[in-house]
């Protein structure tokens, strides 16, 4: 069963054709990357998808009414802002908005997700402490975690790596694999090549508003396509560890 | 009996009025010493002025002598030209004397006395003994005391008859009055209006409490309940300093158990007029004991 | 964050309790709830029902309206440095209500001032969102206000200056300081429809408000429809601002103390700030009443001033902080 479909999506910021012609089905359990260079098109596709921006063609997503969406999917912006200096605990049950009414009280369910989010982040110890004063790294933990207590199932995120530390990228990215294996889906946008191609599933590569290639990594990251989309060059192997990649020279 | 004397007062001020356009009619032989422009710009010297000036003697009033509101004789005042008190359109008119208030504009009375032009300043009127004097004062600057004197002792002589008509009545027996401005202001007894109370035979009510000059608390006002509201008369246009009238407290004190009047320009100036207001006090004095 | 209700709660009751005893006329405490209940014809009553009951009343609704409508419009910005006074919005209400009074509407139609006040409100509100948009930084906001509030503050000057009253044009003071002064029921009356009706608004913000810690983007996949959320609040603010302003005049930095201290108690969520700002907001303006009728009770001290006199600091204060921060 396919949680999300999006036909001949196209955009059209003022009269430039920002996308044309996007078509691609999501079923539970992947993790998918969303690779692209700068100015590809990557963060309007998934805000078409979520329809926060209107656009031609068809997204699933964007027919459930708007005030359901937010029990289908949950959405991380590239920004990470944190404009009130709420405890953690708080922040994270934001996520739960979409599931309670107008002025409803918080139910048991929703404290319990908010608990299991953030103890699938390991944020049980800091759920006290006050999000604006974390560290970076931290912040975009507590983000995740928010978007987690959403409990929905598909999850995007607009490079939510960036800037993270080395250790922190691998574990946001194992975090979002695991959730996948447990059946949600998750899309992520992200320019770090050697983590798309070891942790993701699929790879939809978005090239000057067109999706010019969609599979698994290692049948998507040709030489071909490293040069034609990204001018690079890579060394790409099938190690015992998995398929790794490593960008080497740009051409 | 208070009714008689407002309908002799009201007799005394007419023959007043009338004397002094009679006597600036038949034009007074030119003395040497009276001088041949003179322009006012004070609203209170306007009025004296008219009534005491020779024919063609005044050369200008003030505009704010136009204002039916605070002038009792904004209608002869529309004969004259009127100047803005500003000291250069004031030059322009060659006065030999200009007539100001107390507190005209410091500068334009000090710039108009470099310029050589003899200014007389009138103090604020604040007390009924003082417009005789006052009356006098203007009859030298003009140089026509003959008829000054005349004016100043047919005034004294009706004040003098109103006072006795209030002889022999203790102030326990008159009705009580409060008297309400713009903002919620008061005046107290050292002041005209409250001469014009005393001498219509009415208590200042608001005085007696404490408040003798500026802001009665509108809660005063309604502890105090007044036999006689007196309120001032609206300017067109709103202001929130007259919205104080629309007050339901004002509304209940100006109602049944309370006599209203209202203060007009007759209450302003140190001029003839005064009896006139002294005279509408004294209706309103016996429409309260009438109620009472 | 029910024990704060219950502080707030006991406060403003407590202030209630000395906004009905504190007056020139010095009645007994046994002697003014009696008056204040029984009613009758009295002069005591008269002064408990006619002339403290609606000046508590609407110290009450219109301190309420001026947090509430500060706190929101704090959320909506997510910029601390948002109070209805110091962007215009008051000023352009001011604006607004002297206009329907000079050309004598206010006269003869009971609800011109407020309708007069509300649409220059709503030019107001509008006009700052426009010039600082939702993602605006603090700097254009305040410019846009301050821009805003000359604006209006000139033609209110312009409109009072040209009127036939003498009294009007002494009146700017009023209108830029505001006052609780010789207030009436009738004019709770003008004032309580649209202070409900926009409060009402501002109050059903609480979620969207909540959600938009997170951003636009974040809010609007939660299923926060954002245009409606930008109109409730435009036409929220404006009411309770509009009605307040026309009654009692521009009264500033309510809107930016109340949410400012109350905001670490309610755990920095701008929704249930909403509420704290409001019983905070009836607070500060029912003790600022009771400090102008107690410090030089024979001046009638503007309101404006005192609350100035605590929030300019403050505002001071956060500016100094969001420029260290780099805003």
């Amino acid at each position: 069963m396919s949680l999300l479909q999006v036909r001949d999506l196209g955009v059209s910021l003022r009269t430039r054709k920002v996308l044309n012609d996007i078509s691609f089905n999501v079923a539970a359990g992947e993790m998918i990357g969303l690779i692209g260079p700068n100015g590809a098109g990557k963060t309007t596709l998934m805000r078409a998808i979520l329809g926060l921006v209107p656009f031609r063609g068809v997204s699933s997503l964007a027919q459930v009414p708007p005030a359901q969406r937010g029990k289908h999917a949950a959405w991380m912006p590239q920004a990470r802002e944190i404009a009130w200096p709420v405890d953690v605990r708080t922040l994270v049950a934001l996520g739960r908005i979409p599931h309670q009414g107008t002025g409803a009280q918080i139910a048991p369910e929703d404290t319990a997700a908010v608990e299991r989010a953030l103890d699938h982040m390991g944020l049980a110890d800091f759920a006290d402490r006050t999000a604006t004063r974390l560290s970076g790294g931290e912040q975009a933990r507590v983000l995740i975690a928010r978007a987690l207590a959403q409990e929905t199932p598909l999850l995007m995120a607009d490079e939510p790596v960036a800037g993270l530390d080395p250790h922190h990228q691998i574990s946001t990215m194992r975090c979002f694999a695991d959730l996948a294996q447990a059946g949600t889906s998750v899309i992520v946008s992200l320019h770090d090549l050697g983590l798309a191609a070891r942790h993701c599933t699929r790879l939809l590569v978005v090239h000057e508003g067109e999706l010019v290639a969609d599979g698994v990594p290692q049948e998507v990251l040709t030489p071909e396509l490293l040069r034609d989309v990204f001018g690079i060059s890579a060394w790409a192997r099938m190690t015992e560890d998995g398929f790794v990649l490593q960008p080497l020279s740009a051409l | 009996m208070s009714s008689l004397v407002f309908v002799r007062t009201f007799k005394s001020l007419k023959r007043v009025i009338a004397g002094a356009f009679l006597a600036s009619a038949i034009a007074a032989p030119c003395f040497a010493q009276m001088p041949a422009r003179v322009v006012s710009m004070n609203l209170c010297t306007d009025q004296l002025a008219i009534m005491l000036a020779a024919e063609g003697q005044l050369v200008s009033v003030s505009r704010i002598a136009l204002d039916p509101h605070v002038s009792a004789m904004a209608t002869e005042a529309a004969a004259y030209p009127i100047n803005a008190g500003r000291a250069e359109e004031v030059h322009v008119l060659r006065p030999d004397v200009v007539l100001a208030g107390k507190y005209s504009s410091r500068e334009t009375v000090a710039l108009l006395r470099r310029l050589g032009i003899e200014v007389v300043q009138f103090d604020i009127v604040k007390s009924l003994d003082d417009v005789a004097a006052t009356m006098m004062q203007m009859g030298v600057a003009l140089g026509r005391e003959a008829r000054a004197a005349e004016m100043a002792a047919a005034f004294e002589a009706d004040l003098a008859a109103l006072r006795a008509d209030l002889a022999g009545q203790t102030v326990e027996d008159m009705p009580r009055a409060a008297l309400y401005y713009a903002n919620g202001y008061t005046s107290g007894d050292s002041s005209l209006a409250g001469e014009i109370l005393a001498a219509a035979g009415l208590r200042n009510a608001p005085a007696e409490a404490g408040y003798a000059w500026g802001k009665l608390p509108l809660e005063m006002l309604a502890m105090i309940a007044p036999d006689v509201m007196i309120t001032a008369r609206r300017y067109p246009g709103g202001s929130r300093a007259e919205a104080i009238m629309d007050h339901p407290v004002i509304g209940s004190l100006r109602g049944a158990s309370t006599a209203a009047a209202l203060t007009d320009h007759d209450w302003v100036c140190g001029t003839p007029f005064v009896l006139r207001a002294i005279g509408d006090m004294i209706e309103a004095r016996s429409a309260a004991e009438g109620d009472g | 964050m029910s024990r704060l209700m219950m502080c707030l709660i006991a406060v403003l009751f407590a202030l209630v309790t000395a906004s009905f005893l504190i007056g020139p006329a010095a009645l007994g405490v046994g002697e003014s709830v009696a008056a204040l209940v029984n009613g009758g014809d009295t002069p005591a009553a008269m002064v408990m029902r006619e002339i403290r009951l609606p000046r508590v009343l609407l110290a009450l609704m219109i301190g309420a309206s001026l947090g509430l409508a500060g706190a929101a419009m704090q959320g909506y910005l997510r910029n601390p440095l948002a109070d209805p006074g110091l962007i215009g919005v008051s000023g352009s209400a001011a604006l607004g209500a002297v206009l329907s009074i000079q050309i004598g509407i206010a006269g003869s139609v009971a609800f011109a001032l407020p309708a007069f006040a509300l649409g220059g409100a709503l030019i107001g509100v509008f006009a700052v969102l426009l010039l600082a948009g939702p993602r605006g930084s603090s700097l254009t906001l305040i410019l846009a206000g301050i821009a805003i509030s000359a604006l209006a503050g000139a033609l209110t000057s312009l409109v009072l200056n040209l009127s036939p009253n003498p009294f009007a044009a002494n009146e700017i003071v009023f209108w830029m300081m505001g006052s609780l002064a010789d207030r009436s029921m009738v004019h709770v009356a003008i004032a309580l429809p649209l202070i409900a009706v926009g409060a009402v608004m501002l109050l059903s913000l609480k979620r969207g408000l909540d959600a938009l810690t997170l951003g636009e983007d974040a809010a609007a996949a939660m299923g926060i429809n954002l245009h409606r959320l930008r109109l409730t609040l435009i036409f929220g603010t404006a009411a309770v601002v509009g009605a307040s302003t026309a009654v009692a005049g521009a009264i500033g930095f309510v809107g930016l103390v109340v949410p400012h201290i109350l905001r670490p108690f309610v755990g920095a969520r701008p929704g249930a700030l909403l509420w704290a700002s409001a019983l905070g907001g009836a607070i500060m303006l029912l003790a600022a009443d009771i400090a102008v009728r107690m410090i030089l009770p024979e001046r009638d001290l503007k309101l404006g001033v005192l609350t100035a006199i605590v929030g300019a600091p403050l505002f001071l204060h956060l500016i100094y902080r969001t420029r260290r921060e780099g805003l």
